[in-house]
């Protein structure tokens, strides 16, 4: 199967999920072997994903643990919700 | 195994064991909240309050889901509700769905993209700007995507949480990495005198 570069955009999140069937997949790689376009928007996409899922990228709010467990635990002692 | 026992406990008369149940969630429910209301202080609310009716009806949990999917998509529920009550509904939103099959995909055109190094993430600038580049996505993208690769759950939890097919999810992410690639790849492009051009110059070339 010859694949073009629309094809293979379409293909590229299931492509990096490792979800599209073989066949598939070896198309996809001839092609990316073949386009550096398509080789860069490849490794650009995956690569903006690893900075994305960086713990550092989104932090919890300073004290966020601590706050709900103190309000869950005067929810389950019948306490009044604060004002 | 381990929430089941612990929620058969709960039930049983053991409360104090839910702050245990929902200790490793706490992170996926607060961005799950964050990813509709994009505010700090309204996410942590809509957190608190997801934990609150999670306890509250416990009792109603089937073991079929995954405990964790649920938490969340009461979180991403109360959200939303938030969001109608606040008036706040954007122009994006869920109530607003565009046509997912129209349009094409189309990426940013770069030919020499390099990786960036995780270290660079101790760069606030960086971080601001995937956040941005995150809160620029209509509602519908963001949600998948902060789900999916922030919180890093399968795309069945996510299909779930959401009350959406498989097929969906993996249609608004493709769509949500393309957007996110379409706007970062040419800031992040060293070659192109983005960003990291700038850090690279600034660290005197280091990194490369």
């Amino acid at each position: 199967m010859v694949l073009n570069c629309k094809h293979v955009w379409k293909e590229i999140s299931n492509y990096i999920d490792g979800t599209v069937p073989q066949e598939l997949r070896d198309s996809i790689e001839q092609h990316l072997a073949n386009c550096r376009h398509c080789a860069a928007v490849l490794d650009s996409t995956r690569n903006i994903l690893y900075l994305v899922a960086d713990e550092r990228t989104f932090t919890l709010p300073v004290g966020y643990s601590e706050r709900l467990h103190s309000r869950l635990q005067r929810e389950m002692n019948g306490d009044a919700p604060d004002a | 195994m381990r929430d089941r026992t612990l929620i058969a406990k709960v039930l049983a008369g053991e409360r104090e064991l839910f702050h245990a149940l929902i200790r490793p969630y706490e992170k996926s429910v607060y961005f799950a909240a964050y990813s509709v209301l994009q505010n700090e202080h309204d996410a942590e609310d809509v957190a608190q309050e997801t934990v609150l009716k999670a306890l509250k009806n416990l009792h109603t949990f089937r073991a079929e889901s995954k405990f964790s999917t649920w938490l969340v998509s009461i979180a991403l529920n109360e959200a939303r509700c938030r969001l109608r009550h606040a008036r706040v509904i954007e122009f994006d939103s869920v109530d607003a769905v565009p046509d997912e099959d129209s349009g094409e995909f189309t990426p940013a055109v770069i030919s020499d993209w390099r990786e960036v190094p995780l270290e660079a993430l101790e760069r606030k600038e960086l971080r601001e700007m995937l956040q941005q580049a995150i809160h620029g996505l209509p509602a519908m993208y963001r949600e998948v995507l902060v789900l999916r690769d922030v919180q890093d759950m399968s795309i069945a939890e996510t299909a779930a949480a959401l009350g959406v097919t498989d097929g969906v999810v993996k249609t608004r992410l493709l769509r949500a990495r393309l957007m996110m690639q379409k706007v970062l790849a040419p800031q992040l492009n060293i070659g192109r005198g983005g960003l990291l051009g700038m850090f690279k110059r600034r660290a005197g070339g280091s990194w490369f």
